[in-house]
């Protein structure tokens, strides 16, 4: 389950820190107390930055730098279809093996496919990715309503 | 470093305590032995239970109490019988006061609605107050809050300080005479503290407010007389104690158990039905609803067999022995933090710890790739981590058949775990 490329980004978390943003969300797991701040900041239909800040396990911090990695720079079509491909692996329960089309869209999140198969570890894995879901929607409907 | 003294005293003959648990010889993970270490959770059913369990599903399986046939009887004859032992287990003066019920949840749930729907004296309302601690199992702090929103009745609790130990100095100001209700543990289950009984039972006598005792984490490792604690009401819970699940205790005073009115109702617990009123068997059925955990408290009267047959006071220093050994090596640890009391006095087995800055679930899952199983989270007392500012701990727990060895297996363990977060 700890591949070496999520104790990587663990220890060496990429873009963590809070920057400016559309709109900020805070998440939690209850059942283990992993948090997160997230902030999405849009241009146009492109994601400009996704920062935060959080607590957490290994699992959870790795994650979120990965999303970090994976998200910044892409289309907000293109995002959210990554995170559809990335939501379908961590429910997998270890019944996907990631082929190279799939390792394609999602790079260094392949390296989660065995976090799939603990129940328990699967929320870790997922937090950030709901939250950016979460702040994106949020951000979306400031820039509709101005 | 290897720090283990030459002989520990006080330990019990574990080589031979292991054989009566099959489970202990499972390999996990590709071949690796079994450190079980999350006693405090659950403990492991001994052979004995278990084939009590199936030799009552063989032989003698039937409903209790109603039925003239031979199964009927026998299958009574196990279920009473198990009350019996449970009552010597415990000291009670009679063996009407112990009910049974399927955990101490509901055993603390059931103290917490008879006092709601009481007469006076007992009645919680408005105008008075509970009492319970900061470092209870939310079993006994969710109960009492629903009593407390319910009735109205202030609800307070003791803090702790920062060895883990409840801070009573201001016991006449949370124990007044508006304390109805004062209900608390008596060994934590994330901190291990052994609470001081006698202090407690002291005040709220002068106040004239009852006791209740959450005996989950001291039942099973430790001599409990309900006597001596003047408790009085106790709960416990079998599975800690070598027994099946689905199974607790409630052990109350006869003169209450008369006194307050039964929580749930149904077959069992009735003396004469008409459509338009009830009157109840005395207790204990009348705090019994239902068709019982038979096979499960037949379980729970051989566990108590089990244990006695050991005894006690020897599990007790075998657990001593070994927190003090265990608390000796985990402060070797570099960055090892041990959340509660850092000696063995007046302390129970269940070791909660962080290591520097690793999440708790990272170290359950290292450890658990070694095969040792410990518990990581907040135990159900999430109080207690929000007192000591942290989000969760690990915890490692030990009962009668732990050894040495599976403290050293630990140790290197979270070495282990160090250096592969480090
Ligand atoms: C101190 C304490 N009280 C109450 C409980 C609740 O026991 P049960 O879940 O069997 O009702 C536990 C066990 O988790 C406990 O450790």
């Amino acid at each position: 389950m700890y591949q070496d490329v999520i104790l990587d980004h663990y220890k060496h978390p990429h873009g963590r820190g809070l920057r400016d943003g559309d709109a900020e969300v805070h998440h939690v797991n209850p059942t283990c107390g992993d948090e997160i701040t997230l902030r999405v900041k849009l241009k146009g239909s492109t994601i400009e930055d996704v920062s935060y800040e959080g607590q957490g396990c290994s699992i959870s911090q790795a994650s979120a730098s990965v999303l970090n990695d994976l998200l910044v720079g892409k289309e907000i079509a293109d995002a959210q279809r990554i995170q559809g491909v990335f939501l379908e692996l961590m429910q997998s329960k270890g019944r996907i093996e990631p082929d190279d089309a799939m390792e394609e869209v999602l790079e260094d999140a392949v390296a989660f496919a065995g976090v799939s198969k603990y129940p328990a570890r699967v929320k870790c894995a997922l937090l950030s990715w709901m939250a950016w879901k979460d702040a994106t929607a949020q951000a979306l409907s400031v820039e509709e309503s101005v | 470093m290897n720090s283990r003294p030459a002989v520990l005293t006080g330990l019990l003959d574990t080589e031979g305590i292991r054989k009566d648990f099959p489970i202990l010889d499972r390999l996990v993970h590709d071949g690796k032995k079994l450190v079980y270490l999350d006693n405090a959770a659950t403990s492991q059913t001994p052979r004995q239970v278990i084939d009590a369990l199936s030799e009552y599903y063989e032989n003698y399986n039937a409903n209790v109490h109603r039925g003239v046939h031979v199964l009927a009887e026998e299958a009574t004859a196990g279920y009473e019988g198990a009350r019996d032992k449970v009552a010597a287990f415990i000291n009670a003066p009679s063996r009407d006061e112990v009910i049974f019920t399927k955990n101490a949840s509901e055993s603390l749930n059931l103290v917490a609605n008879m006092l709601g729907w009481a007469d006076e004296p007992y009645r919680v309302d408005r105008d008075t107050e509970i009492v319970i601690t900061e470092m209870e199992h939310h079993s006994n702090i969710v109960p009492w809050q629903l009593l407390a929103q319910r009735t109205g009745a202030k609800l307070k609790w003791f803090g702790l300080t920062d060895d883990g130990r409840l801070d009573l100095s201001n016991i006449e100001e949370v124990i007044t005479e508006k304390t109805k209700v004062v209900s608390f543990v008596l060994v934590s289950n994330i901190l291990g503290t052994v609470n001081p009984v006698e202090a407690i039972v002291r005040r709220a006598q002068q106040v004239g407010a009852l006791v209740v005792v959450d005996a989950s984490q001291a039942a099973p490792h430790m001599p409990v007389d309900v006597q001596a604690l003047q408790a009085d009401f106790v709960a416990f819970t079998g599975h800690k104690m070598c027994g099946p699940t689905g199974i607790g205790v409630l052990w109350g005073r006869q003169e209450l158990l008369e006194d307050l009115p039964p929580f749930l109702g149904g077959g069992e617990m009735i003396e004469t039905v008409s459509m338009h009123s009830s009157t109840y068997a005395p207790a204990p059925h009348k705090f019994e609803a239902g068709t019982p955990p038979i096979a499960q408290a037949i379980g729970l009267g051989v566990a108590v067999d089990y244990l006695t047959s050991i005894g006690m006071d020897k599990i007790l220093a075998h657990e001593h022995a070994m927190t003090e050994y265990a608390i000796g090596r985990l402060l070797e640890v570099p960055d090892l933090r041990v959340i509660g009391p850092t000696t063995a006095e007046e302390r129970g087995a269940a070791i909660s710890f962080t290591l520097g800055d690793i999440h708790p679930h990272d170290v359950g899952q290292v450890l658990d790739e070694q095969g040792i199983a410990v518990r990581v989270g907040h135990h159900c007392a999430r109080p207690v981590c929000l007192r000591y500012g942290i989000p969760a701990t690990t915890r490692a727990s030990f009962y009668l058949y732990s050894t040495p060895a599976e403290v050293d297996a630990l140790v290197d363990g979270l070495e282990h775990v160090r250096n592969f977060f480090g």
